[in-house]
């Protein structure tokens, strides 16, 4: 059975006709069409499908679809705005915070998360910020140090 | 920070690097960054049907009966594949690489096919797949996946490599019913021989022997691995797949499904996280199977516990490690005996273990070399490659037991690397001459670096110094099966002689070995076993003029140069 | 088929529809309930929710707190009043879940989760209902024992405020800052004219469910908060458990580790 949900997506209006049952990472992915939000776990563990419901960082894959009716959405598709890309995406190419790049929607939302309501943070508040998202490939440091960077404000850059 | 040491082996190339030591941005970094790069997934099909896979929950059972009636009817269900829907239900992944052109016999040079892509009698490893249920839904193939009955007989099931091997033991594969791999059709292991193993040890001053056990890893990339394939026209698929190896994959799939390589398109490229995980091809034939048999995309993708459970871990290795050394610090004598875990079925495991072969005995010139290594089947997930697979444990092992060395013999385990390590023009275990060796001056900087004290004498030492084919000495000495052909050369004399300008005085014997009981029958040169001479440094190979890489590229250990 | 999902404004009509509909579970944050969905887990096949604004609600009065069931961790780190707390809802998960993780969702969850419950278990805490026959309260322990049986649902959990620095917590993990329980310890440890008085210890992930350690707090009855006084009760600080072997530890270490822990937290050298 189908419920109609309607929330703001990265600014936008947006509405979705989902299963009963269904998750928001499944939801966004092939109802929206943001396939920025990806999955790595469906079971909440690995942090890959983090995105932001009111500024507060979510596991997407065990989010009730229907339970986001009317919130406030962000994923990494909404991260840049037009050319400009969020210091926190800046940061992470300098740094070369990524390597296979499948983490790193969700390591991005969980940083904004952080920096959205600690604009300075410590080393050891970022460590926390991304203790739940899993990387295979970079040993985290890099990804700290980016977050620190953009923090810091050292990132200025366009695509 | 990159430091660059262009002091060390300066006259040999042209440091006028251009990329190296530059960083550069990896060319999808802004697509990562974005959430744009594409991995398989990432596209959307109107049609999209999901494969979900029925797998055996026993390690090892015979299967008697599948009931999928009731699973065929549920909602949503577009198709059941059964074994018998397979077109080549029977492979082994290294066929594609050799085949019985070769010159081996009809199994080829890497092996027989052995591993189906759905069970149909005997399952071997808990996760293998039997069935799979093609659906409109994940949920929908899902929930048709547990109605269908499968009933077992269970069977003793073996999952250890020495057990595996012992006579009597459960047979795992039917291509190999004593559980080890065969090359070329008879050789149940790699044999690597230099020199006398035997007088080796009987000439040593210790002996010492370390069994060494690493466990099955899993990659667990943040991606699990998955495709999709896409009916095209023309009786050609397009596949997006997660795989490392495009062109592999495309004619494993290509093979079990008796398709022509031309009538698949694969699209892979990003890969979130593959390790060695994603070069078996686990989704991609099954994936194409049912867009075949349904005219619809079709993905199958494994969820986490999938990719834990059924996706290939780095295989299992259990390495025994027996050094004869002398009091001044040579290792004179090294034997290897190693097992892999290849699980139940080969994939890449046979060429693992020649890899680890052509490994022994590490960068070190010992004279006296034995290795045995084995490819072992077992009633556990068949295992893959990962980062080095084939060397990486082995040289954990040879590390750890080097370390064991020093320590017995009161060394500083750095300066004995040195010692030991290969000088350039040194014999190795496998008659290829040392070239480009580079150890000794690795581990001087790595010392420099730690603050770690070296005595003066090992911090002048030099790849370039010391080394020569008798330093080790090969041929005469060497008991090699009667096929092997006569040396082309004697060594000039049965001297050990190593680079060491002075004796290195040990500070404890921990592991002395007792006097023989009857004294040794030396070999007819070997009259002076405690002389120090020097033999005068190996001529310089010349390094021409002007070359810029003059490392000659690695060679296949995979002997398809004739001798 | 899909999962059905229903949800209601007065937390007595979840209850009701929680006992009436088949394989229905009550939605507290989804953490654990959506794993079961999405792979599609026979035995969930209705999610009962409710809207009632008694799960979010929080009580603070001067020797009472009083948590909704449907509070998440990320509102306790978030209350000033309930600091004590915070080392203790810190420790759930990582930060997004804690953002749903909630204080009703940790009573039901299995051994080895569940560190929230078992600081309750410290704290004596009661549990409320909503059901067909309105309010029941029960003691946490009793609660705990029989967790598994009837559809009640818990609309409130509530206990008295501990004294000031009394209330002590430690969570054992193989992967740090966040990992699932090796084992948890949660104690009250009352000390007046330099002797305990009136300890509760609990432990996580030390049997099916949370556990007082009530040896271990006889043993401690009257000692000194030092090496010597709280021998006695880490020599018999596993009595009472049944630790399981699991992917995270065998029974064998948790129960080699956990005087070492008690020891650390008793003493006040527990890691930070």
């Amino acid at each position: 059975m189908k419920t109609p949900i309607q929330f703001i997506l990265n600014g936008e209006e947006t509405a979705a006709f989902v299963e009963s049952g269904s998750n928001l990472l499944d939801t966004l992915r092939e109802s929206v069409g943001d396939l920025s939000v990806k999955g790595g776990c469906w079971q909440g563990t690995c942090g890959t499908c983090t995105v932001l419901i009111d500024g507060a960082p979510r596991l997407s894959c065990v989010t009730l679809a229907e339970t986001c009716a009317g919130k406030s959405i962000e994923t990494t598709a909404g991260l840049r705005s037009g050319a400009d890309l969020h210091p926190l995406q800046a940061a992470f190419m300098e740094r070369f915070a990524a390597q296979c790049g499948y983490c790193t929607p969700g390591m991005l939302m969980a940083a904004k998360a952080l920096l959205d309501r600690n604009p300075n943070p410590t080393r050891a508040d970022v460590v926390d910020a991304i203790c739940g998202n899993i990387c295979r490939c970079t040993g985290y440091e890099p990804i700290i140090d980016a977050v620190l960077d953009a923090a810091r404000g050292e990132a200025r850059r366009r695509a | 920070m990159l430091e660059f040491r262009k002091d060390i082996f300066a006259d040999e190339r042209d440091d006028n690097l251009i990329e190296i030591g530059q960083p550069t941005a990896r060319q999808d970094i802004l697509g990562h960054v974005t959430g744009t790069s594409p991995f398989y997934d990432d596209r959307r099909f109107a049609d999209l049907l999901h494969l979900k896979v029925l797998r055996s929950p026993h390690p090892h059972a015979r299967i008697r009966s599948i009931d999928d009636s009731a699973a065929a009817r549920a909602p949503g269900v577009k198709r059941i594949i059964r074994a018998a829907d397979v077109p080549v239900n029977l492979n082994t992944m290294l066929s594609l690489m050799a085949g019985a052109g070769a010159g081996y016999g009809a199994a080829g040079q890497w092996g027989k096919d052995d591993e189906p892509s759905l069970a149909s009698d005997v399952v071997r490893y808990k996760g293998e797949p039997i069935l799979g249920i093609v659906a409109t839904s994940e949920r929908a193939a899902l929930e048709a996946l547990a109605m269908v009955r499968v009933s077992y007989d269970p069977l003793p099931a073996v999952f250890d490599v020495e057990e595996a091997l012992k006579p009597g033991a459960v047979s795992v594969n039917p291509a190999y019913p004593k559980n080890a791999f065969e090359y070329y059709g008879k050789y149940d292991h790699q044999k690597l021989r230099f020199g006398d193993i035997d007088a080796g040890f009987a000439q040593a001053d210790l002996v010492l022997e370390g069994r060494y056990q690493m466990s099955p890893i899993e990659h667990a990339p943040t991606e699990t691995n998955g495709s999709i394939a896409v009916p095209d026209t023309n009786g050609r698929f397009i596949v997006y797949t997660s795989t490392q190896a495009l062109f592999f994959s495309l004619d494993t799939a290509a093979k079990i499904n008796a398709m022509q390589a031309n009538q698949l398109h694969f699209i892979g490229g990003t890969v979130g996280g593959g390790f060695g995980g994603k070069v078996d091809t686990l989704t991609e034939p099954l994936a194409i199977l049912a867009a075949r048999l349904t005219g619809a995309p079709v993905r199958y993708r494994l969820d986490r516990h999938e990719e834990m459970q059924f996706g290939s871990p780095r295989g299992a290795e259990r390495i025994y490690i027996k050094d004869g050394i002398m009091k001044d610090g040579r290792v004179v004598a090294r034997q290897v005996r190693a097992y892999f875990d290849s699980g139940a079925y080969t994939r890449l495991s046979s060429y693992a273990v020649v890899k680890c072969t052509a490994h022994i005995p590490g960068p070190y010139t010992i004279p006296n070399v034995h290795a045995d290594v084995y490819c072992v089947f077992t009633n556990r997930t068949p295992a893959t490659a990962m980062r080095g697979f084939g060397v990486t444990a082995l040289d954990f092992a040879l590390e750890c037991q080097m370390d064991k060395d020093a320590i017995a013999i009161g060394m500083d385990p750095l300066e004995f690397r040195i010692l030991n390590a290969y000088r350039d023009g040194d014999m190795k275990a496998h008659r290829r001459e040392a070239k480009n060796c580079a150890l000794v001056e690795c581990a001087q900087v790595a010392a420099e670096k730690a603050n770690w004290p070296l005595r003066d004498q090992f911090r002048r030492m030099s790849s370039r110094e010391g080394g020569s084919p008798e330093r080790g000495g090969i041929a005469d000495r060497t008991r090699t099966p009667a096929v092997s052909r006569a040396p082309a050369h004697t060594s000039a004399g049965r001297t050990r002689a190593p680079s060491v300008p002075t004796p290195v005085a040990p500070q404890r014997m921990a592991y002395e070995r007792p006097a023989p009981a009857t004294p040794v029958r030396p070999a007819p040169a070997q009259q002076q076993p405690a002389s120090r001479h020097v033999p005068p440094p190996a001529a310089p190979t010349s390094a021409p003029a002007g070359s810029t890489h003059g490392a000659p590229r690695f060679s296949s250990v995979f002997g398809t140069r004739r001798r | 088929m899909s999962i059905n999902v229903k949800t209601f404004s007065r937390l007595a009509e979840a209850a009701n529809a929680l006992s009436s509909e088949r394989a229905a579970h009550f939605f507290g944050g989804g953490t654990l309930i959506m794993r079961a969905v999405n792979e599609a887990d026979p035995g969930v096949q209705t999610i009962v929710r409710s809207t009632d604004p008694v799960l979010v609600h929080i009580g603070l009065s001067s020797g009472r707190i009083e948590l909704g069931a449907g509070v998440t961790m990320a509102v306790i780190i978030a209350e000033r009043e309930l600091s004590f707390l915070h080392p203790v809802a810190r420790a759930v998960g990582g930060p997004a879940v804690r953002e749903a993780a909630t204080v009703g969702g940790n009573l039901f969850a299995r051994s080895p989760y569940g560190d929230f419950a078992a600081a309750l278990l410290a704290l004596d805490a009661s549990i409320t209902f909503a059901g067909g026959l309105g309010q029941r309260e029960q003691p946490i322990e009793e609660f705990l024992g029989r967790r598994d049986r009837g559809h009640a649902v818990v609309a409130t959990v509530s206990f008295r405020r501990p004294p000031p620095d009394s209330f002590r917590f430690s969570k054992v993990t193989r992967v740090h800052p966040k990992g699932i329980s090796v084992l948890s310890i949660s104690a009250q440890v009352p000390f007046a004219s330099g002797r305990v008085t009136g300890a509760r210890i609990a432990y996580g992930a030390m049997a099916p469910t949370p556990v007082r350690a009530k040896a271990a707090e006889r043993a401690l009855e009257g000692r000194s908060l030092d090496a010597a006084g709280i021998a006695p009760a880490l020599a018999i600080a596993a009595d009472g458990t049944s630790p399981a072997d699991d992917a995270i530890a065998s029974a064998w270490w948790r129960r080699e580790i956990l005087p070492v822990h008690l020891r650390r937290l008793l003493l006040g050298t527990a890691a930070a």
